[in-house]
């Protein structure tokens, strides 16, 4: 494989997104049109990352010429890769999304979205990417400051409260994170997780994680989420809730499987914090009355579920725990985007989302009925979607590895996720008019989503296996 | 893909894609609509033709679809498959042709016949699996694909009887999913034996843990079988149009729960380990109980589908009891009543929906001389009705017949004892239908729902009906045949139990 | 031997800053001290960053982690003033919602 062309493939999609951003805010016509061809780029190289990986070892790109430590190092081993692709199949399907429906639904903010989305998806690419946690910590304060602007686009009091405090929580998470990383700089002497393996000290580990719960939302600090994720408007939301709160997930991941893979006590308490998600979460979904705030707080349940891969990735489980817990945040991204987008246009149909009055739905806009429906049979883990999939190997984890409490939450989360999901199914049957007739391109989009998240159960299985193989 | 291969993946198929076609028809493709929903279904029936045919001289059907790494979608023709396979595609035939009569003139045609399919493809991937893994798959498929049936009328009775289904269905497949897995943890990724059982090779240290799986996973099929204490939602969905009834009591998801249960006792615990373990006792008590009871609700309901709804329950437990008896004629009785109930069920099923659509009859008590409008319904209901009573030479007998024998057999008279009572109170809910409907006058005129046709109803809504009666006749008259239902099944208990 | 000597007081004081900056950050409701809070606390991280015990050439890397979290520190804490202005300007008081009604 010719370096020149590796180097290229990584920076790509960092690279495109970035150039399309920062031209957005010159050009006053096709700016959407400018976002969608970096999207494509960044689609095709991911795709190419993956045809060309090599399956023993990673790609790396020393930024600039530069090497560390002072310099970044760029690596694309396969949980990057899956991360990368999936994140760039969402974006662009939200982006073409975007393109469609904003003019006619909100067009105070359709030539506004576009910044903030490409800077958004360029720093999570980056993330990805990222080898050590110094970068990290930059590109997840990239990544803080585009979503909170896409939180604030709508310009309403609720929207600017929830940015700001979506704001000032990240704030807070990223300084502890950064406390936890000079704590790790101090005893290791490097900021490499691969070279930081093995040696990296408890506290330091603790900090960076409560940290990155604060910015991933995951529970008890998942309270900034719903105001911020509901206040967005729909493109906005969906890329919140399906990419940009399970980097943290990312990160964790890497520290406490690839960096820290021997401290066992405090996956445990994650998992708890897991949880108290999945419960919790789940709980106040059910009495939520807006349809935006329900899918929030599911996303906040969803999110327990990946911390339960922790006490699950021991032995020779880790493999399939990894595989499962991999796989759920790729099949839960694609359903919640396909979620979020289906409730934008539910908005635009109707002029509110409160679930009491979605009556009427289900005979003028099937299409966004069905797609509501079929995210949520991926949320629920039913066959035959991406959803179902994970959590069999999860269970198969929990089971095998005498765990088999997790496993009860796993199922518990299920059911609960069915009664939410059907009471907004439920709501939608009946004869009612609606206020706008929704067009039937952007419908179809978020149908595809749903639908993607349903093939991730059925091709599977090649994907699987190499992410069983490529566990740490 | 060879043609051994192909064949599951055909029949499965031969529903699935038409469903698919038909979602995206706009309703008013009357014609083209049926016209998918026919040839789909003639050639389910004549490739299952094909299978019957090529697994009768040897040959074997099988498809593996990966999925999960070590686990996956095995589609595989064993004659326990085929006989479920055979019910459904002949039923699922028969329904269509039902369901476009009834529905004519219905808004939403195209999402309930789009759904219709689905579910039929469900039930035969549920009766060609070839491991846990993959009846589960189908198994949820099911319950996704019927509730849009339940709730099609969308009237807050409907909502609340899919709210009712789904709440036990749902949790049905939450322990039935925490079983199976826990079931692989132990035994490692496994496909359903040919004879015995696939786990009867785990040690002793594991019988609690087996014991405790048993009880969950017939527990969670038994959701769907309804057994008490979980049948409540059956009777409830009964605000369902008619052909879904006929659908989900006859062919679909009933039998689904019951077909669950004989595979968890024959080729997943293999029937001696399932004796030995006991937990064929517990279910066997349950069943039994189930009998009875779903018999005497059936005696207080005066609504007709309600009545039938409460004879399923009873019924279908027939069909556990015999699977959970010891004992070569116990499982002969069990399996051919699989059939054999559906097949009768069905007949009931579409005569009451013909009562209920033509006249707008919907209780027993306001049938007083139907029979002199629409003799040839009653007819059928009769037959049928008859069946259920277990009377000489009808289908319902040769079932009933071989379950006492195995009742016997298995060293559990009590069991016979339950089948005679349970017959006497078939005949107590069933005899009073009877004589209303033929030597009863009526009073008063009848309320004609339908245009007036040459015949007594729409011809669609009247030869099924007429034909499930005639089946019901042939397959006790013809049971001893080379080409019956119970010659069938006696292959299969020959492979469980060999000599 | 010449070298920058960074004293554990230094460090100690970092973590008193930082602490004390989160507390005001949580509980002090006007929206301009939370984010001069943060700041602060930022600060308190840098000169935690800045430990070196035992003397030596100053690391560079340790001045790249510092000056880098300056700059992300101002930006954030620009967009957030930004942030506050506009909040401030809609709905006529620098408080989030529930922090005023309480």
């Amino acid at each position: 494989m010719s370096g020149a062309v590796a180097s290229w493939l990584l920076a790509a999609p960092v690279a495109l997104p970035l150039g399309a951003g920062l031209i957005v805010p010159l050009l006053r016509r096709g700016r959407s049109l400018a976002a969608l061809a970096a999207g494509a780029g960044v689609v095709a190289a991911a795709l190419l990352l993956l045809a060309v990986r090599d399956p023993d070892g990673a790609m790396e790109l020393a930024v600039g010429g530069w090497s560390p430590p002072l310099g970044i190092r760029w690596r694309a081993d396969l949980l990057a890769i899956t991360f990368l692709l999936s994140t760039a199949v969402i974006a662009l399907t939200v982006a073409l999304f975007a393109a469609l429906h904003l003019p006619r639904a909100e067009p105070a903010l359709a030539g506004r979205l576009w910044a903030p989305l490409l800077f958004l998806w360029s720093a999570l690419n980056a993330l990805y990417l990222s080898a050590d946690v110094f970068n990290l910590y930059v590109t997840l304060e990239l990544l803080t400051l585009a979503a909170v602007m896409l939180v604030t686009l709508e310009g309403e009091r609720q929207a600017l409260d929830g940015a700001m405090r979506y704001l000032l929580v990240a704030l807070a998470g990223s300084t502890v994170y950064l406390l936890g990383v000079a704590l790790l700089y101090h005893a290791t002497g490097t900021l490499d997780l691969t070279l930081a393996a093995g040696a990296v000290p408890g506290a330091a580990l603790a900090l960076m994680t409560v940290g990155l719960m604060a910015k991933g939302a995951l529970f008890p600090l998942h309270g900034w989420l719903p105001p911020a994720h509901a206040a967005a408007p729909a493109p906005g939301s969906a890329l919140l809730s399906a990419v940009v709160v399970k980097s943290a997930f990312y990160i964790l991941l890497r520290l406490w499987l690839e960096a820290a893979p021997d401290e066992h006590a405090g996956r445990m308490l994650l998992a708890a914090c897991g949880t108290g998600a999945v419960l919790w979460g789940s709980l106040l979904a059910l009495t939520q009355k807006r349809l935006k705030l329900l899918v929030a707080y599911s996303t906040v349940a969803q999110l327990g579920y990946l911390l339960l891969v922790f006490p699950l990735a021991v032995g020779s489980w880790s493999g399939p725990a990894y595989a499962g817990a991999v796989w759920l945040a790729v099949s839960h991204g694609l359903a919640k985007a396909a979620m979020f987008l289906a409730a934008g246009t539910v908005m635009h149909a109707l002029g509110h989302d409160r679930i009491a009055e979605l009556r009427g739905l289900a005979h003028h806009a099937p299409v966004t009925m069905l797609t509501l429906a079929l995210a949520g049979v991926t949320l629920m883990g039913l066959p035959p979607s991406g959803g179902f999939v994970a959590k069999w190997l999860l269970l198969s984890a929990a089971f095998g590895t005498g765990q088999w409490f997790w496993a009860l939450v796993l199922l518990a989360g299920g059911l609960l996720a069915a009664v939410y999901t059907f009471r907004v199914i439920g709501a939608g049957f009946g004869e009612a008019a609606l206020a706008r007739v929704p067009r039937r391109a952007p419908q179809w989009l978020a149908f595809a989503l749903a639908t993607a998240a349903l093939l991730a159960g059925v091709v599977a299985e090649l994907p699987l296996r190499q992410l069983q193989e490529a566990a740490p | 893909m060879t043609l051994q291969g192909a064949l599951p993946l055909a029949i499965l198929g031969s529903s699935l894609l038409p469903g698919l076609i038909i979602f995206f028809l706009a309703e008013p493709h009357r014609r083209g609509r049926t016209w998918l929903n026919m040839a789909g279904a003639v050639i389910k029936v004549l490739l299952v033709a094909g299978a019957l045919l090529g697994v009768y001289h040897g040959a074997t059907f099988e498809v593996a679809v990966p999925l999960v790494p070590d686990y996956p979608l095995l589609l595989r023709l064993d004659p326990l498959a085929l006989l479920f396979v055979s019910l459904s595609a002949v039923l699922w035939l028969l329904t269509t042709v039902y369901a476009v009569g009834y529905l004519e003139g219905s808004p939403n045609r195209s999402r309930f016949f789009g759904f219709f399919s689905l579910c039929v493809s469900a039930t035969v991937g549920i009766a060609m699996a070839g491991n846990l893994f993959t009846l589960f798959f189908f198994y949820e498929v099911l319950t996704l694909s019927t509730y849009p049936l339940v709730v099609h009328r969308e009237t807050e009775q409907s909502l609340r009887a899919g709210r009712i289904y789904l709440a036990y269905v749902m949790t049905g497949s939450a322990v039935l999913l925490g079983a199976v897995v826990w079931l692989h943890a132990l035994a490692g990724p496994f496909e359903f034996a040919v004879s015995g059982g696939a786990v009867d090779h785990l040690d002793a240290e594991h019988r609690p843990a087996l014991l405790a799986i048993f009880l969950l996973m017939v527990g969670g099929f038994g959701v769907k079988a309804a057994l008490v204490p979980m049948h409540r939602w059956l009777p409830a969905a009964m605000v369902a149009p008619a052909p879904v009834s006929a659908l989900l009591h006859a062919v679909a998801v009933v039998k689904a729960g019951a077909f669950g249960i004989a595979r968890t006792v024959y080729d997943v615990f293999g029937a001696e380990l399932a004796h030995d373990l006991g937990g064929t006792t517990v279910l066997a008590a349950v069943a039994g109980f189930t009998i009875i009871y779903g018999s005497l609700r059936a005696l207080q309901q005066d609504d007709l589908k309600r009545r039938l709804a409460y004879s399923t329950v009873s019924q279908l437990s027939y069909i556990v009891l015999g699977v959970s008896l010891v004992g070569p004629l116990a499982t002969i009785g069990g399996l051919v009543h699989l059939v054999h109930q559906g097949i009768m069920k069905i007949t009931l099923f579409f005569a009451a929906g013909n009562l209920a659509e033509t006249l707008h009859l919907h209780k027993v008590s306001e049938l007083d001389g139907v029979g002199r409008r629409m003799p040839w319904t009653m007819a059928a209901f009769t037959v049928a009705a008859f069946g259920m009573m277990s009377a000489p030479p009808l289908a319902g007998f040769v079932s009933e017949w071989f379950l006492g024998l195995g009742a016997l057999e298995g060293d559990a008279p009590w069991a016979l004892a339950v089948l005679l009572a349970s017959s006497l109170l078939n005949a107590a809910y069933f005899l009073p239908v009877v004589y209303r409907g033929w030597f009863r006058p009526r009073r008063g005129p009848w309320h004609e729902n339908l245009p007036r046709h040459r015949l007594e109803t729409h011809p669609w809504l009247l030869l099924p009906p007429v034909i499930t009666a005639g089946m019901v006749i042939a397959l006790g008259l013809f049971a001893a045949s080379v080409w019956s239902p119970l010659t069938w099944v006696r292959l299969i208990a020959a492979q469980e139990y060999p000599l | 031997m010449s070298g920058a000597e960074v004293p554990l007081a230094y460090a100690l004081v970092g973590m008193v800053v930082l602490v004390r900056a989160l507390y005001a950050l949580f509980v002090r409701p006007h929206l301009l001290h939370k984010l001069v809070a943060g700041n602060l606390a930022a600060s308190g991280v840098f000169l935690v960053i800045t430990y070196a015990p035992d003397g030596g050439p100053p690391d560079p890397v340790a001045q790249a982690l510092v000056l880098t979290g300056i700059v992300v520190s101002v930006a954030v804490t620009a967009y957030g003033a930004a942030l506050l202005a506009r909040l401030n300007e809609t709905s006529g008081k620098p408080y989030l919602e529930h922090d005023h009604e309480a």
